[in-house]
């Protein structure tokens, strides 16, 4: 287990970020802490994943303040982020992973052994001089979650990371987060399944039309939500 | 009909005329290439990667200077290099230097341009992950030189058959010395001219050969890699 995770806690404070006329997130607060993951749920266009590329630190606030342990504009040297599409670069499994650590500046003589253990870990050995364009979705979701996890990461962002996957492969990226997060890195992900939502939050964010509605422990928000807008997007009914 | 026997002669029985012609062209031409593969990749990266003001119209010159005319080309580098030009004192006018230099001025445009257009793709592609990453400035152009360079190699192609083909610029600063200048191109244009057609259309033969080769070879060489890389 890793001790008090840098860049931790992030903190929004009066988050805002327009693009022209609209207003993608509006005024937002929040603070992640270590722990259990954290889950952004909401409907389309409601800020998901923009919330993450702010505390990744890929785009900049248009206004408010967004600080990683205190510290505002602090490099990403320990976060790490799987986009929804996460593109693959023009090499083998085991070249992408290489490429990874190298970024990471992980010391050339610990490349081996942390290459073997992140194959074994997204489930990849076996596959490392497969070209990493010729995967399968699941497959290249399971490489990019490994080339994010050699950076060493202390929070982990995760962006609809099983969106268009079937079943199986879903279940072998919940397993690795799980993994993950047991090893004491703070996961926090954008999904608009509930139902994985349920599986794997230790708390939720929910969000609309770029505001934060509700904050809450997972059980506690999924059994008694405390807004209107959380129970009908729960009914399964459409939040305009 | 006697002229395409006595090219293909002149082939097959390796003439030495024949043969010092095509060494000279593909030392001028390949080693244009060369250089300006040396200038022009970085330049297209620097300009894929970077923004300033004015960098459209720079965009757009590059891709205008894609069609340079030889002959032009050719006059400039002449006047730079005739005695009393600015590097005259050099004394490299009617070298094989000259013809480098004339050749690196018309393909350098060509492999710059077509490595901006790559690069800045791949760049819109590799973005948002390269920063996610922490990737400096040098690694992303090494990365993005690398792993575009299947589609590099086509632009390095271009620019071998612009320089192979060409004739304007090198017959003007180079004087087709025999022995000495003459490359195939300059060649073909002489001996056509006094109807010496066997050398001509052997010389030709040869010329559309070389490109076919080169291009073939390339080809082939994308495609293997292709299946290893992507």
């Amino acid at each position: 287990m890793r001790a008090m995770p840098a860049d931790l806690p992030i903190r929004f404070e009066d988050v805002s970020i327009s693009a022209g006329a609209v207003t993608v997130l509006d005024r937002l607060s929040l603070a992640i802490l270590p722990g259990a993951p954290t889950v952004l749920i909401g409907p389309n266009g409601s800020g998901k994943t923009t919330l993450l590329r702010v505390a990744m630190g890929l785009m900049r606030s248009s206004a408010g303040r967004v600080t990683w342990d205190g510290v505002a504009d602090a490099p990403p040297f320990r976060r790490a982020i799987v986009f929804q599409r996460p593109v693959m670069l023009r090499r083998s499994v085991e070249a992408n992973i290489r490429y990874a650590l190298k970024a990471a500046h992980i010391a050339k003589d610990r490349h081996d052994a942390r290459l073997a253990e992140l194959l074994s870990l997204v489930g990849l050995d076996g596959m490392a001089s497969r070209p990493a364009r010729k995967l399968s979705g699941g497959e290249q979701q399971r490489l990019a979650l490994a080339r994010a996890l050699a950076r060493d990461p202390s929070v982990l962002f995760l962006d609809e990371p099983t969106a268009s996957l079937d079943p199986a492969s879903t279940k072998a990226i919940e397993d690795i987060i799980r993994a993950v997060a047991t090893r004491g890195v703070k996961v926090v992900m954008a999904t608009h399944d509930l139902g994985e939502a349920r599986r794997l939050a230790g708390d939720i964010v929910f969000l609309h039309r770029g505001r934060i509605v509700e904050t809450s422990d997972a059980l506690a928000f999924f059994a008694s939500p405390q807004t209107a807008e959380a129970r009908t997007f729960l009914a399964g009914e459409l939040l305009l | 009909m006697q002229s395409d026997t006595s090219a293909l002669a002149l082939i097959l029985t390796a003439d030495p005329t024949l043969l010092a012609i095509v060494r000279l062209s593909l030392i001028v031409s390949l080693s244009a290439v060369a250089v300006a593969a040396l200038i022009g990749l970085p330049l297209g990266a620097l300009i894929a990667l970077t923004r300033f003001r004015g960098r459209e119209g720079v965009v757009v010159l590059l891709n205008a200077l894609m069609g340079l005319p030889p002959v032009v080309v050719g006059l400039a580098v002449y006047l730079l290099l005739s005695r009393s030009g600015p590097l005259g004192p050099l004394g490299l006018l009617f070298t094989p230097a000259a013809m480098i230099a004339a050749q690196t001025i018309l393909v350098t445009p060509i492999i710059a341009a077509l490595a901006r257009q790559t690069i800045e793709d791949l760049w819109t592609e590799y973005h948002d992950e390269l920063t996610a990453m922490n990737v400096g400035p040098l690694h992303r152009i090494a990365t993005l030189i690398w792993d575009g360079r299947f589609s590099l190699i086509v632009a390095l192609l271009a620019g071998f058959g612009r320089a192979a083909a060409e004739v304007g610029a090198i017959i003007i600063v180079g004087g087709n010395i025999d022995g000495f200048t003459r490359t195939m191109t300059t060649a073909i244009a002489l001996e056509t001219s006094k109807g010496d057609l066997p050398l001509a259309i052997g010389l030709g033969m040869v010329l559309i050969a070389i490109v076919v080769v080169i291009n073939a070879a390339a080809w082939f060489l994308r495609r293997a890699g292709e299946r290893l890389a992507r």
